[in-house]
């Protein structure tokens, strides 16, 4: 495919018909919740998309988030890379490596000043100058300074990019932030998760393709089309949440009859993510539907949130030593105030003798 | 989801904190004043001390056929808040869980349709509290700041968690933080307000009876 070829171009040289084409547009609308009048405006733009570059950097992450694309439904990685996108630069995928990888960056930014699309995953280390990762001896933030400056858009993939992540978890040595904390005046858009739903981050992208702009984002910059509703709501298992039948381990009856995961720790409720409608391996299952409750990876400090199996009606620390020191203090307060009223008593009743002495 | 972890985490070992130290405080503080002692003998037949305390307690649950009529209002609606509070703090399984981890006990709970439409109720009776109280001169001339702020702290946790069970107005997350603030706010008054009735109720009753029964009044 040359870089100036369209989508359909390519297409039609590969033998798919129009009507695939329009199906396609169509799964991808629905997966975004777009309305049908967007159907075809989706299929036209997709068509009419050129060849994306795309600059993928690896920052303090686990590759977790490449492997989760990588297992992409639809479209596939192969789809995407020859595709939709021109995957200029990736360190994982890329055949290069050393310095003729960092040339093949360079190489793409030059070309596409102003177009590229910068894709990161991981956090930056900015304690003691950001040595804590660095690249060809440049630190993480000195690679995202200079790869942003002239980029389209920028897309955090996964919860260590969006919000910092498991670098960022208490207590946090490296001194981890998020990549919006360092990127300004560029459009921005976080598919979080640990790792994030494929779907969520080709379907982001595709979208970006088909329109040359961001999907509708919530207040954490995330596409309201993946992270508008929480696991809770679109939860197979609520009926038995509003019931009031709950799993009160893994092993017990209630958890081998498929009821909600809440006692055990599960973090629906609070956590925007499609993992119940879109859910994982094509469709195949996710989290709660293989008996474990919601972790809130999609969320902030959801490392941070007291343990994955304290349920969320429950404080986040230990409260014995608290209420004990407490239930102390006031009971130490108390008999104070009680001899205070006995020795007030004893002095009132020893004046009232003296009166009558008097008398 | 940072104010949730502030309600669950700091925000709620503080409130639990003062809670605990000033009912503890309270309690330990008139239970261990000096013994009430009436020199003059006991009318005739008067029960004993115990007995005229535990009949106090339970008698003054329902008032006085004097002022049945008249109290109707305050009574019913009064039992209606009174037991709507208790089933939704005591009976909505995630209190429970809650309760679970603070004191290692647990029991059944109720479906959640059962506790919403309890806490819609409990709602409405609270609000209908608060205007007979602005609305009765009598109550209106005797009502307090405290009365007033007691009912507020009472009403937000409600209110808050109807909201929150309903999708109504904030997200989620955000309106579940504030439901537990309010519950926080709630927790450290109750000590230093009129809300610790609660408690006391049992005391100044018993207290009462004593004092009643061994002059032979009937309660």
């Amino acid at each position: 495919m040359k870089p100036d070829d369209t989508l359909a171009g390519e297409m039609q040289r590969r033998g798919v018909s129009r009507r695939a084409f329009l199906k396609y547009g169509s799964y991808i609308a629905s997966l975004m919740a777009l309305p049908p009048s967007a159907v075809e405006a989706l299929a036209e733009g997709l068509a009419a998309a050129r060849r994306q570059s795309v600059i993928w950097l690896s920052f303090q992450e686990c590759t977790g988030c490449t492997e989760s694309l990588t297992r992409s439904y639809s479209p596939t990685l192969e789809n995407l890379i020859f595709d939709f996108i021109s995957l200029d630069y990736h360190e994982t995928l890329m055949a290069v490596s050393g310095e003729a990888a960092e040339e093949a960056r360079r190489a793409a930014m030059a070309a596409n000043k102003g177009k590229y699309i910068v894709v990161v995953d991981g956090s930056v280390p900015m304690k003691d100058g950001g040595v804590y990762a660095t690249i060809g001896g440049k630190t993480n933030h000195q690679i995202l300074e200079d790869t942003v400056k002239d980029a389209f858009a920028v897309v955090a993939v996964g919860t260590c990019a969006a919000f910092g992540g498991l670098p960022k978890a208490n207590p946090n040595p490296t001194g981890a932030v998020a990549i919006s904390t360092l990127v300004a005046g560029k459009p921005m858009i976080n598919i979080s998760g640990c790792p994030p739903i494929p779907e969520a981050m080709t379907g982001a992208l595709a979208y970006i393709l088909s329109f040359g702009k961001l999907p509708e984002l919530d207040h954490l910059s995330r596409p309201k089309a993946f992270f508008g509703e929480t696991i809770h709501d679109r939860c197979y298992r609520r009926p038995y949440y509003e019931r009031g039948e709950f799993a009160n381990a893994f092993d017990d009856a209630g958890a081998r009859q498929g009821h909600c995961l809440f006692k055990v720790g599960c973090k629906g409720p609070v956590t925007y993510n499609s993992c119940a409608t879109t859910k994982w391996n094509g469709g195949v299952s996710f989290p709660i539907q293989s008996g474990h409750g919601c972790l809130g990876c999609s969320e902030p400090e959801f490392w941070d949130q007291g343990g994955f199996y304290r349920p969320l009606s429950t404080p986040l620390g230990a409260m014995g030593p608290a209420l004990a020191g407490a239930a102390l203090a006031g009971a130490a307060l108390g008999v104070g105030a009680a001899l205070s009223a006995r020795s007030h008593q004893k002095h009132y009743l020893a004046s009232l003798d003296k009166e009558k002495e008097k008398e | 989801m940072e104010l949730l972890a502030f309600a669950r985490g700091p925000a709620l070992t503080f409130s639990l904190a003062i809670f605990v130290l000033g009912v503890v405080w309270r309690l330990v503080g008139v239970l261990a004043l000096p013994p009430w002692h009436d020199y003059s003998p006991p009318r005739e037949g008067a029960p004993p001390n115990w007995l005229a305390a535990i009949r106090a307690v339970f008698r003054k649950m329902i008032p006085h056929k004097t002022f049945l009529k008249d109290g109707m209002f305050t009574t019913i609606n009064g039992y209606v808040f009174h037991f709507g509070l208790a089933i939704v703090v005591f009976l909505f399984v995630p209190h429970i869980v809650l309760i679970q981890s603070l004191f290692g006990v647990s029991w059944p709970g109720l479906p959640n349709g059962v506790i919403t439409g309890v806490g819609g109720l409990t709602a409405a009776s609270l609000l209908g509290a608060l205007a007979y109280r602005l609305t009765s001169p009598v109550l209106k001339l005797i009502s307090r700041p405290n009365d007033y702020i007691s009912w507020l702290l009472t009403f937000l946790p409600v209110a808050t968690g109807l909201a929150a069970t309903a999708h109504v107005g904030l997200r989620y997350e955000t309106m579940l933080a504030l439901h537990i603030l309010s519950v926080c706010a709630f927790l450290i008054w109750f000590p230093f307000g009129k809300l610790m009735h609660a408690f006391l109720f049992v005391l100044s009753r018993g207290a009462t009876g004593i004092r009643f029964g061994h002059r032979g009044a009937q309660l």
